[in-house]
C-alpha cells in the first residue's frame, strides 16, 4: 500500500528564485535554447523555448502547432460519417478510442447514445481498453527509453504490435481504423476474435509483470522520476488536466466512473490514483490502469452479449434506417433500403438543430467533442477538446527550477501526442 | 447541490443579465445577456463550486449580428462533477471579451486558441499570441468567410532547393505559396502550369 507523502511545493517562480540562489556563487548569462520541434524526446513536433541559468531552467515557453491541420475547419464541410477517418489522426496512438467518442458525440446529438445495442456496446468498450493499453505502453516504452532504458521499449512495441493485429482483423486496418460508425460499428468482430483477445491478454500479462520488474523498484528510475514535475490537486484542477495526469495527482475523477457510457457501469474496475503528483505517479497511475483494462478485457469476452461468434445474431448496428446504413442484401432488392442508403450516403445523418458536449475518457484524457448543429448532415461548429493540449499548457509551469536533464522525463510523464494537441 | 440548483443560484444572482436555464440532451445552458459581464458570472460559478473549466469554444454565426458566441463549459468535480454551460454573444465591430485566466489558468491557452482561429480579443489576457498559426499570419482561419482551400500567403512557400524526382508530373503537388486547389496533385500535363501557380519551375514543358 502506497502511504500519503507531504513535501511542500513551491510555485514555478519561487523554484526558479530558489535554484538560482542555490547557484548564487556562480554568475553567468542566461542562454535561450530551443528544444525541437524536431527532437527525440518531445514524441512528435513540439518546441520548447528554454531559458537556461547553466543546466537550470529559469523559463519554459512550449510552442505547439507545428502539425496544425485544421480538422475543425474540415469537420464544418463534410457530413458526419466522412469525418470518422480523421479522428484516426488525432490521437494517432489510439484511433480506436478516438472512433468511439466521435460516435457518441454525434449520437449524443441524435439522442440515441443510451439506446446502442448491447453488443455494439461491448465490442466499442473493447476497442477502448484495447487502445488504452497501446497508448499507455507507448507512452511507457518512449518514455523510458528517454530516461536511458531501452529495454523496455522493444517489450512494449512487441505487445503493441498484436494490438495492432486485434485492430486489423476488427476493422481491416492496422492504424487508421474508421471502426465506428454513427449508431454502430463498420461491421462484427470475426468469430475467433474474443479468442485472439484472451491469447492477447495471457501474453500481455507476463510482458507487463516484466516491465513492471525492470522500472517500478529500479533505483534509477525511482531517482530520476520522485518529486519531479509535481502538480498539486489544486493545480491540475486548475489548468484543466485531465485522464492520468489529472489522477496522478490524486484528484478521483474518471469519465468512465463519473459520467458512465457505453457498458462501462456493469464492469468491475477500479480507479488508479497517485498521493503526490510527481513523474512516479503518473507512471504507477498509467501501470494499474493498464492492469485495470486487462480486467475489463477479461470481462468483456466473458459477458459480451451472442458470445464469441455471435450465434444467436446480436445486431451491432441501431436498427434505424435514417442512422445506419441497410444491409448490402436489400439495398437493390427493396426500394425503401435504397433510399436509405441513398440519403445517408449524399445527405449525411440528418441530425437534429442544438448543441451537445462529450467528454470522452480517452487514454491521454478527456477528449471531448463540442457539436453545433443547425440540422441536417454537417455540423455547423466541431470543437474538439484535445487532451495533450490542455496537459501540455502546464509546461510552462512545470519546467522552471528542473534541469535541462529532467525535461524528457517531465515530457514522458506528461503522455502527449501532437497530432491531438494541434488538430 | 445539483446542476440545476447552482444554475438557478447564477440566475438569482445576476437576474436578467442571466437567461433562464434551458435543456438539450441533458445539458444546461445560461446564456448571459452581456458578453461584459463574463468574467463576473464565471467568477461566481467558481465560487459555488464550478472549479474545473471544460473547453471554450466560439462560433462564427456568419451573417448574423452578433457575429460571435462564446462557449463556456463548467464541472464542479468537488461536487461531484455536474456540468454548466455558459454562452453569450459578441458583436464584430466589439470582437472582444473580458479574460476568464484569474479564473482558471487552464483559460490561458484556450483563450490564445480562440483569438488565433477566430480573432475574438480577450482583455486583461496577459500573453494574447498565436499558437496553432504562426506569429505574423494574416488570417484568422476558422471564420465562416476563410475559404476551405486556404489563402495564398507572401511566404516564400517553397522550401526546397533540388527538385523532386517526379516534379511537374500528374499527381504530385506543386510546391508553391498558392492556395490548397492550386497545389493539389492532380491529371496535370506540363501544358497546365499556369504562370504564378508553381513558382515557374516548368519552363517550356521542361524542368528548370
Amino acid at each position: 500500500m502506497a502511504t500519503a507523502q507531504d513535501i511542500s511545493v513551491l510555485d514555478s517562480a519561487a523554484r526558479a528564485a530558489q535554484a538560482v540562489e542555490d547557484a548564487a556563487d556562480i554568475h553567468g548569462e542566461k542562454m535561450v535554447l530551443n528544444m525541437g520541434p524536431s527532437h527525440p524526446a518531445t514524441h512528435g513536433v513540439l518546441r520548447i523555448v528554454l531559458e537556461l541559468d547553466g543546466e537550470l531552467i529559469t523559463k519554459a515557453d512550449p510552442d505547439v502547432g507545428y502539425l496544425h491541420r485544421g480538422d475543425e475547419k474540415i469537420a464544418e464541410n463534410m457530413t458526419y460519417t466522412q469525418f470518422i477517418p480523421y479522428t484516426d489522426r488525432l490521437d494517432y496512438l489510439a484511433p480506436l478510442a478516438n472512433n468511439v467518442a466521435y460516435a457518441l458525440a454525434v449520437e449524443k446529438l441524435l439522442g440515441i447514445h443510451d439506446k446502442l445495442p448491447p453488443r455494439c456496446q461491448y465490442i466499442r468498450v473493447m476497442c477502448c481498453e484495447l487502445a488504452r493499453i497501446s497508448s499507455h505502453l507507448l507512452g511507457l516504452g518512449a518514455f523510458a527509453m528517454d530516461t536511458g532504458a531501452v529495454t523496455v521499449f522493444l517489450l512494449t512495441f512487441t505487445e503493441r504490435e498484436k494490438i495492432y493485429n486485434l485492430a486489423e482483423a476488427a476493422s481491416g486496418a492496422r492504424l487508421t481504423t474508421s471502426y465506428t460508425r454513427i449508431g454502430g460499428l463498420m461491421r462484427d468482430v470475426p468469430p475467433n476474435w474474443c479468442d485472439m483477445v484472451r491469447q492477447f491478454l495471457k501474453e500481455f500479462d507476463v510482458a507487463l509483470k516484466e516491465a513492471h520488474t525492470l522500472l517500478t523498484r529500479n533505483r534509477i528510475w525511482v531517482d530520476r522520476l520522485r518529486d519531479l514535475g509535481v502538480v498539486s490537486k489544486e493545480m491540475a484542477i486548475d489548468y484543466g488536466l485531465s485522464g492520468p495526469n489529472l489522477r496522478g495527482s490524486g484528484v478521483n475523477w474518471d469519465l468512465r466512473k463519473n459520467q458512465p457510457y457505453l457498458c462501462y457501469k456493469d464492469l468491475d474496475f477500479e480507479v488508479a490514483l497517485g498521493s503526490v503528483g510527481d513523474c512516479y505517479d503518473r507512471y504507477l497511475v498509467r501501470m494499474e490502469e493498464m492492469r485495470q483494462s486487462m480486467r475489463i478485457l477479461e470481462q468483456c469476452v466473458n459477458k459480451i452479449p451472442g458470445g464469441a461468434e455471435n450465434k444467436s445474431n446480436e445486431p451491432v448496428n441501431i436498427p434505424d434506417g435514417k442512422i445506419t446504413l441497410p444491409s448490402k442484401s436489400k439495398v437493390l432488392s427493396s426500394m425503401e433500403e435504397l433510399i436509405h442508403q441513398f440519403m445517408l450516403v449524399t445527405e449525411g445523418v440528418n441530425c437534429p438543430p442544438g448543441e451537445v458536449y462529450f467528454g470522452h475518457e480517452n487514454p491521454k484524457g478527456e477528449l471531448g467533442f463540442y457539436i453545433n448543429s443547425k440540422g441536417g448532415g454537417v455540423p455547423y461548429r466541431l470543437k474538439i477538446r484535445a487532451p495533450s493540449f490542455i496537459n501540455l499548457s502546464i509546461l510552462g509551469e512545470l519546467m522552471p527550477g528542473a534541469m535541462i536533464s529532467d525535461v524528457p522525463v517531465i515530457l514522458g510523464s506528461l503522455d502527449f501526442v501532437m497530432g491531438e494537441s494541434d488538430r | 447541490m445539483s446542476a440545476l440548483e447552482s444554475a438557478n443560484k447564477i440566475k438569482a444572482k445576476f437576474g436578467d443579465l442571466v437567461s433562464e436555464p434551458t435543456e438539450f440532451r441533458g445539458e444546461l445552458t445560461l446564456k448571459i445577456a452581456d458578453s461584459e459581464k463574463i468574467y463576473d458570472v464565471c467568477a461566481y460559478a467558481k465560487s459555488i463550486g464550478y472549479d474545473y473549466l471544460v473547453d471554450i469554444s466560439s462560433i462564427d454565426n456568419y451573417g448574423e449580428d452578433p457575429r460571435w458566441t462564446m462557449v463556456y463549459h463548467l464541472r464542479s468535480i468537488v461536487n461531484g462533477g455536474y456540468e454548466l454551460v455558459l454562452k453569450a454573444d459578441v458583436s464584430e465591430e466589439k470582437s472582444e471579451v473580458p479574460s476568464v485566466l484569474p479564473v482558471w489558468r487552464t483559460a490561458n491557452w484556450h483563450e490564445r486558441e480562440v483569438y488565433d482561429m477566430m480573432g475574438i480579443r480577450f482583455g486583461g489576457h496577459p500573453d494574447l499570441r498565436r499558437i496553432l498559426m504562426w506569429e505574423g499570419y494574416p488570417y484568422f482561419p476558422l471564420r465562416k468567410d476563410f475559404p476551405l482551400a486556404g489563402k495564398p500567403t507572401d511566404l516564400p512557400g517553397v522550401a526546397f532547393t533540388k527538385v523532386t524526382p517526379l516534379e511537374g508530373g500528374p499527381f504530385v503537388t506543386l510546391p508553391s505559396s498558392g492556395d490548397s486547389i492550386a497545389r493539389e496533385p492532380r491529371v496535370r500535363t506540363p501544358e497546365d502550369a499556369e504562370p504564378g501557380i508553381s513558382d515557374q519551375r516548368l519552363v517550356d514543358g521542361k524542368l528548370k
